[in-house]
């Protein structure tokens, strides 16, 4: 058990128990900021797994973007009187049964599974050789995910614009 | 077993996966649901990286993961300016409620 | 001109009226002054049959032409062979002659109507009418089969029908045009039936195939009897609507109609439908069959003239005056004298419609009446009217310089001749007869009519000459009834064009043994009868010749004799009519009662019908209802069982399969919540029970 094992256990931790308290608050906010716990345990696994740029990325795009984005949607759909903002639970029972034993069947496959794993090196900066990738090989896509964005930010504009009297 | 392997990225993954399950099936409100659906993408992104380190393809998979939170960040953005109008129209943005289509 | 070009206008003559009774019967009341439309194509039809009538007599005399194509095509059926029913067109030389004839009459008539009709509401109605009673007339004339010819005989009753009927607000215009409708039906059923015995024998309804088929020795059911008998019950078809007796009590009543529908129908046109029928069939006439019609035309000929000299009202006499010269036409038919039948149809035409629509000109200045003892001294006032009038009685009584004495000398002669050769004397005795009194009452009603002193002075000084358009007509059907136009002999219609040419007596097609004996030509003869010419015995025509100047002078003394009664009865007065009928009051009353035949009539034929009906009303009251109620008295126990079987048994199990379904559907239903988390909960338990089968660890 070294170093990088306990960094590991570290962030899995933090990555999955503030993962359970998103799924388990009552209170929308709370849970909005364990996900960024979530987050950044996430990008801490990233970082183990050699992807550092990803990582950065995922603290930039998820955090800085995507939960404040859905904090603005916390925000707007919900009279604010109190920061106790709650949500109420549908079906928890068979969810949970199903979910448990759902988790338990797939942990049971990653685990029981016979991975032919292979070591590869991954070099100290991943920076340049993703950009080199994003402009060679996967061009097209990184070209046809521009066009996405920008649809989606107008179609978005477009959905939520209150309607002209 | 303790020496951290491919395996244990992927009970990791699996675990995130079925806790955002979790939280879509359970969570009345709107934008819980799309946090959950944000665990599921972020569990999937593990699979991806952890698959590209140790099957030694290269940086494909980081690239995957790339374009999924891009491809997460425009359904974040859609899905809340529907949610938006969802909560225009009935004044509540929780999913068991909105059922009109059944009828 | 060609042949073709020749039955292409016939067909254009044909179809003319058609499309002028439609024009008028769908446009005639948004488009005022449409009758015009009807009156003119009358005029086209008239040129053209004129000139049909002469490029068919001086190029094709001798030729028939015909036209025909297979109408509908039966099959080939093993025993009765192959069956098809043509449609055609045949123009002979009698063709074209009715043709003019029927067309003349029909213009003259509408031209006539034009101011007869005046004011009438339903004026353009009426003309749509003519049109396509003239339409199913000219569809008789040019039929080359009997099947076409029974369609267009039913149309002309139809139209006829409507034409009588035509002011049928009066009872009794309606009752008349029932009557006339019902009458010619009963005569239709024994011609339907006579074209059927041939048309079972024959497998065909043309004419001149039958006609051959005939000659070629095959007669229906291989005897002389059904020959006869086809023959018989053709011509009860023309005992119908020629009027012959015991069938002719429709047309006096039919005078209900207007009187220009009087001339063109019951003188000129339908009646002589009849006639034509019996022209057609002639040559399939049997010995026997031509007795009976000898007969039955004698006879009506006899009924209808002892009738006319009581009648009062003028339409009537002219009415009964066209029934026996009818019966003279047919018992001419009868006797042989074909040539002269024929001839006698064409100047009875003319010269009786003039005297119908002279009559119509009468009653009109007279302010509709019709009976003739109101009537006196019209001659100032009408001189046009009269002078037509006097022409047309004095060829009805056969005087000579008319047309009317030469086609009746003819007949008489032949009757004459017929008497000689078979003994059956009484047959020119009852045709003498006949003609004497025509004469007379023909007399009476032109001197009770247009001589002597007013009777009634109100409606004499209101009484003028008719207009143009109705005297117009008069002066040209007086002008046809002059002897000039159809020979140049005044005394002697053989020489003429009409008979030596036009008129061609068709060889009979019967079995030798069935024909008269004058009608079996001799061995010479014989031969030539192959071209269809001859058909009398050298006996025959030497007879003829024999009988020719007797007949002329007994014809001329008799009708002499009747003009002569019927100046002193009525002119000078030196014999008082009604101290007469006081003397032979049973007799009179007997005459002017129509021989009672109307009352026989109701007595037996209508009172039979009603007793038969009203004992079939009771035997259906009690019988058939009984049985219909006693089994819709079973049948609704039977239903009540049913019904009860039904509603426990087979709906208890169609609503327990209902409820079934529906129990599982709302069971079912629960799962479709309509919530995406519940499926996807379900998805879940799916995946789960996927693992679990696959067993992937």
């Amino acid at each position: 058990m070294n170093f990088y094992d306990i960094i590991f256990y570290i962030f899995a931790a933090i990555t999955l128990l503030s993962a359970l308290f998103v799924v388990t608050t009552r209170n929308i906010v709370h849970s909005a900021f364990y996900l960024l716990f979530t987050f950044f345990g996430v990008a801490g696994i990233y970082v183990l797994l050699g992807a550092d740029f990803i990582a950065i990325s995922q603290i930039l795009i998820y955090v800085g973007g995507i939960l404040i984005l859905l904090l603005f949607g916390v925000m707007l759909t919900n009279k604010i009187t109190n920061v106790e903002i709650r949500t109420g639970t549908v079906h928890m029972l068979p969810a949970a049964i199903a979910t448990g034993i759902f988790m338990g069947a797939v942990v049971a496959v990653m685990v029981w599974t016979e991975w032919k794993s292979e070591p590869s090196v991954i070099p100290l900066t991943t920076t340049k050789d993703i950009g080199h990738l994003l402009l060679t090989d996967y061009v097209l896509i990184f070209e046809l995910l521009g066009i996405l964005l920008l649809v989606a930010l107008i179609g978005a504009a477009s959905i939520a614009r209150r309607d002209e009297e | 077993m303790l020496h951290v392997g491919l395996t244990h990225f992927l009970i990791v993954s699996a675990i995130l996966f079925s806790l955002g399950i979790y939280g879509i099936v359970t969570r009345k409100n709107a934008v819980m649901v799309l946090m959950g659906i944000e665990l599921v993408l972020n569990s999937a992104n593990i699979n991806f990286i952890a698959f590209s380190k140790y099957g030694n393809f290269g940086l494909g998979g980081q690239v995957i993961a790339l374009f999924v939170i891009v491809l997460a960040a425009a359904e974040a953005a859609i899905a809340l300016a529907i949610v938006l109008n969802i909560y225009k129209t009935f004044s509540n943005v929780n999913v068991d409620e909105i059922d009109h289509l059944k009828e | 001109m060609s042949e073709s070009l020749l039955i292409n206008i016939s067909i254009v003559i044909l179809f003319l009226p058609l499309l002028g009774f439609t024009t008028v019967v769908f446009f005639g009341k948004r488009i005022p002054k449409l009758y015009l439309f009807e009156v003119a194509i009358l005029g086209i039809a008239l040129l053209l049959s004129i000139i049909v009538a002469y490029a068919k007599l001086s190029f094709y005399n001798t030729k028939d032409i015909v036209a025909a194509f297979t109408w509908i095509t039966m099959g080939n059926a093993p025993s009765p062979g192959a069956i098809n029913i043509e449609l055609g067109f045949k123009i002979d030389n009698i063709t074209v002659l009715m043709l003019f004839v029927v067309n003349l009459i029909s213009f003259l008539v509408h031209v006539f109507s034009i101011e007869y009709m005046r004011g009438d509401k339903l004026y353009t109605r009426y003309f749509a009418y003519l049109g396509i009673f003239t339409f199913s007339m000219l569809g008789i004339v040019l039929t080359h089969n009997l099947l076409m010819m029974y369609i267009f005989w039913e149309l002309v009753g139809l139209s006829s029908y409507l034409l009588i009927g035509f002011w049928f607000e009066k009872k009794s215009a309606s009752d008349a045009a029932k009557k006339a409708f019902i009458v010619n039906r009963i005569g239709d059923i024994g011609m339907f039936v006579g074209i059927l015995i041939l048309f079972t024998q024959y497998k065909t309804f043309t004419f001149d195939v039958i006609y051959q088929q005939i000659a070629a020795g095959n007669i229906p059911f291989g005897s002389n009897a059904w020959l006869t008998a086809a023959g018989i019950l053709i011509f009860m078809g023309a005992v119908g609507k020629s009027a012959q007796f015991p069938l002719h009590v429709w047309l006096p009543d039919a005078m209900e109609g207007p009187t220009p529908v009087s001339a063109l129908i019951h003188a000129a046109t339908m009646v002589a439908a009849g006639v034509y029928l019996v022209v057609r069939i002639f040559v399939m006439l049997t010995a026997d069959a031509m007795l009976v019609i000898a007969v039955v035309g004698a006879f009506t000929s006899l009924v209808a003239a002892t009738i006319a000299l009581t009648q009062n009202d003028i339409k009537k006499v002219l009415a009964y005056s066209t029934v026996s010269q009818l019966g003279y036409m047919v018992m001419a038919l009868g006797v042989g004298a074909y040539a002269f039948a024929f001839f006698h149809l064409v100047t009875h035409a003319f010269f009786k419609a003039c005297l119908f629509l002279g009559s119509g000109s009468v009653i009109h200045s007279m302010h509709h009446e019709q009976d003739i003892r109101n009537m006196g001294g019209l001659k100032r006032k009408m001189p046009v009217t009269y002078y037509t009038f006097l022409i047309s009685t004095l060829a009805i009584s056969g005087i000579p310089l008319f047309s009317g004495f030469l086609s009746k000398d003819g007949i008489l002669a032949g009757t004459l001749a017929f008497g000689k050769l078979t003994g059956h004397w009484f047959i020119p005795f009852i045709g003498f007869t006949v003609a004497g009194l025509t004469a007379f009452y023909m007399f009476r009603l032109v001197i009770l009519t247009f001589h002597g002193e007013p009777r009634d002075q109100h409606k004499f000084d209101h009484a003028h000459e008719s207009p143009f358009v109705m005297a117009a007509p008069l002066v040209v059907l007086a002008a046809l009834s002059i002897f000039i136009w159809y020979t140049p002999n005044p005394i002697g219609a053989a020489d003429g064009w009409v008979i030596k040419n036009w008129i061609k007596t068709p060889a009979q097609v019967v079995p030798n043994e069935t024909r008269f004996d004058f009608m079996k030509p001799s061995t010479e003869e014989a031969k030539a009868e192959i071209h269809g010419e001859v058909t009398h015995s050298v006996e025959y025509t030497e007879t003829m010749h024999w009988a020719h100047y007797p007949a002329m002078f007994l014809s001329l003394a008799v009708a002499g004799l009747g003009i002569l009664f019927a100046f002193m009865f009525y002119q000078w007065e030196k014999l008082n009519a009604d101290k007469l009928a006081e003397k032979i009051k049973p007799l009179y009353n007997f005459s002017l009662n129509k021989w009672f035949l109307d009352e026989l009539y109701d007595m037996t034929a209508i009172a039979g019908t009603l007793s038969f009906s009203s004992i079939l009303a009771w035997f259906d009251n009690k019988v058939v209802d009984g049985i219909v109620n006693g089994s819709a008295t079973v049948i609704r126990f039977v239903s009540r069982m049913s019904g009860w079987f039904d509603t426990f048994v087979v709906d208890g199990f169609v609503n327990f399969t209902a409820f079934f379904s529906g129990f599982v559907g709302l069971s079912f239903r629960r799962l479709q919540t309509g919530k995406v988390q519940t499926y996807i909960v379900f998805v879940i338990f799916a995946i789960i029970i996927l693992l679990m089968f696959f067993k992937p660890f």
